[in-house]
């Protein structure tokens, strides 16, 4: 019981927020709104029991990623979004085909999967059992992400400075 | 423990340590004022009570009764959010701090701490990283430039110091093997704290500890002479008394969690009667944070302002690699004592 | 106790969400933001699968998912920013040629 209602109130934040990033014509306001269905998130994975995968949501997704969007959203000064006409189709065209869609995974869901029952906490995601996984049976994807995210930074930087700064190469100025 | 007593002694214990710490952010702008007065060969607050000690209450009704201003510019949801947001994440943080030992009253007993999550210090990070959206979100929606400037900087300054942050903190995780902060307290007994074993660790703590709360030298966000007030310039009476408090309580629990992290937390000599031997313990917490409190206060009045290219060059180019190295001796003398 | 399937359900309205905004959306930060909102989506269905067959590995995955969303998060805002610095728009509309 206890189990449905936090369940239920976290996942109507997730909908709510999903919904309200949609509607909202402003960029500011659809971060916000992922914000919230972020944290909400790691609180439905609390609940599920998976303390550090909801720790590393709330310290990397909605404390760093979105960040970075507000960041930019802020530095751009992006202001409400146009309507054109490429727009009214996606909506025409996409919004009953996705809804199709979505409409396809429930049933799937509903009827081919055997889910079972889970109690509050199903499964612990210990740190310790974590880290095992990930420094022993996951070394190599690992290491593999480390180069991934080290890539991405280098690109950040060339694509992120201005060209002529870029062929300038470093100030010397600078300290 | 059945769930009634458990939920009575949970809000017993929220509302005691909310209360302590409002009362700790109120004073710590006394002793502000008092130690810089004194670093300056002022008197300070001297009016409102013995030593200006009622000062703090006199803040507060002046904070109350201050007209509060929403310029017609603004975007006013955010705006109004932002110091709310900034509070709240500033406050809740405190609740996984454990402050002292087991305690039994009657026959109840229940640890010093509202609650002990294996995860602890990761909440505690995780929280204090969506402090951010407080100052971005008032700089960007005061729609004013020098607010926009001092919130564009405050949330690049507190992304980049955040993971040096982290990143030294990975040391004391290595040699103590626990997220939990009581268990990082209980490895350091017999004095092994570890600003001993981890030194380099606790310098980059406290320097990206400075800059996340943004405190001078790193208080470039509201730096006045160059910025008016940054983020904080649209905002006054409760709104900006928020932002305030906010920093205030940020810098607690950074304090905090420096003690409990390098210094031992509430680890210190023990002896007396069981009621001294109770209360103790929470006296060393309480010292050792308010020194790092005052410690916070004689920064600011020695240190002058970093340029911004210099805060940024520092972060990244300097405690970065050297949190890096840290953590990769660390590793190195653990795996060969193992 | 409650089924797993509402776990599983959440994640699929937060996909479908997601896909909803990717195409009805114009703006080019909300666009990427709808992305975002997908894999979020996915990751709560693998922590959800995770506790079905008790493997811990699903939850591993999901930092995994984490590390490359940070990583296209930098790349991606920092195209942005280039886009912006050359066409001055956000509208993906907009940017509709090749060369300038």
């Amino acid at each position: 019981m206890f189990h449905l209602i936090l369940f239920l109130f976290f996942g109507a934040i997730c909908v709510a927020g999903a919904v309200n990033l949609l509607v909202q014509s402003h960029p500011i306001n659809s971060a916000l709104s992922l914000i919230a269905v972020m944290a909400s998130l790691a609180a439905e994975y609390l609940l599920l029991g998976a303390e550090f995968v909801a720790a590393v949501q709330v310290i990397v997704y909605a404390g760093a990623i979105m960040v970075l969007f507000v960041i930019t959203i802020m530095l751009l000064n992006a202001g409400k979004e146009e309507r054109t006409k490429g727009s009214r189709v996606a909506i025409l065209i996409g919004v009953p085909g996705v809804l199709i869609g979505g409409v396809l995974v429930a049933w799937t869901l509903l009827y081919r999967s055997n889910t079972q029952a889970v109690p509050i906490g199903a499964l612990k995601g210990d740190p310790h059992d974590i880290a095992r996984l990930l420094f022993h049976d996951f070394l190599l994807p690992f290491e593999v992400t480390s180069v991934l995210i080290l890539i991405a930074i280098m690109g950040a930087v060339v694509l992120a400075s201005r060209p002529e700064a870029v062929a300038r190469g470093p100030r010397k100025d600078a300290e | 423990m059945s769930i009634t007593t458990f939920v009575i002694i949970s809000i017993i214990k929220s509302v005691a340590v909310l209360g302590v710490l409002l009362t700790a952010v109120a004073y710590s702008v006394w002793l502000e004022r008092k130690v810089s007065a004194h670093i300056q060969n002022r008197w300070g607050p001297t009016r409102v009570g013995p030593f200006g000690l009622l000062q703090p209450v006199a803040d507060g009704v002046k904070f109350i009764f201050k007209e509060d201003l929403t310029q017609p510019h603004v975007y006013k949801p955010i705006f109004i959010a932002a110091p709310i947001i900034a509070l709240v994440f500033a406050i809740t943080s405190i609740s996984v701090i454990p402050f002292g030992n087991w305690v039994d009253i009657g026959p109840w007993g229940t640890y010093l701490q509202i609650t002990d999550l294996n995860i602890g210090l990761l909440v505690v990070l995780g929280i204090t990283s969506m402090g951010v959206y407080g100052v971005a979100l008032a700089g960007w929606s005061s729609n004013n430039k020098y607010s926009l400037l001092g919130g564009l900087r405050a949330s690049a300054q507190m992304v980049s110091y955040e993971v040096s942050l982290g990143l030294s903190l990975v040391g004391v995780l290595i040699i103590t093997g626990s997220l939990s902060l009581r268990d990082i307290v209980d490895a350091q007994r017999h004095l092994h704290w570890n600003i001993f074993l981890q030194p380099v660790a606790f310098f980059i703590y406290l320097i990206s500890a400075y800059a996340e709360t943004n405190r001078t030298p790193f208080d470039l966000p509201e730096a006045e002479s160059e910025l008016v007030a940054g983020y904080h310039t649209e905002y006054s009476a409760m709104k900006f008394a928020m932002f305030f408090m906010a920093e205030y309580a940020n810098m607690v629990t950074v304090a905090c969690l420096a003690t409990l992290l390098f210094f031992g937390g509430w680890l210190g000599p023990v002896f007396g009667p069981p009621i001294l031997q109770m209360i103790l313990p929470v006296l060393w917490f309480c010292l050792k944070v308010f020194f790092f409190m005052f410690l916070y206060i004689w920064v600011r009045w020695t240190l002058p302002r970093f340029r911004y290219d210099q805060l940024m060059a520092f972060g990244w180019k300097v405690l970065l690699p050297l949190a890096v190295a840290n953590i990769v001796v660390t590793a190195l003398i653990v795996a060969w004592r193992a | 106790m409650i089924p797993l399937f509402y776990y599983l359900l959440l994640s699929g309205i937060l996909f479908v969400c997601g896909v909803l905004g990717f195409l009805i959306k114009r703006n080019i930060i909300t666009i990427f933001m709808s992305i975002e909102l997908m894999l979020n989506g996915v990751n709560l269905s693998f922590v959800a699968f995770a506790a079905q067959w008790h493997a811990l590995s699903g939850q591993v995955f999901v930092f995994f998912v984490m590390v490359v969303a940070a990583a296209e998060a930098a790349v991606g805002l920092a195209i942005i920013i280039a886009v912006y610095r050359t066409r001055e728009t956000l509208n993906v509309d907009r940017v509709n040629l090749l060369k300038l």
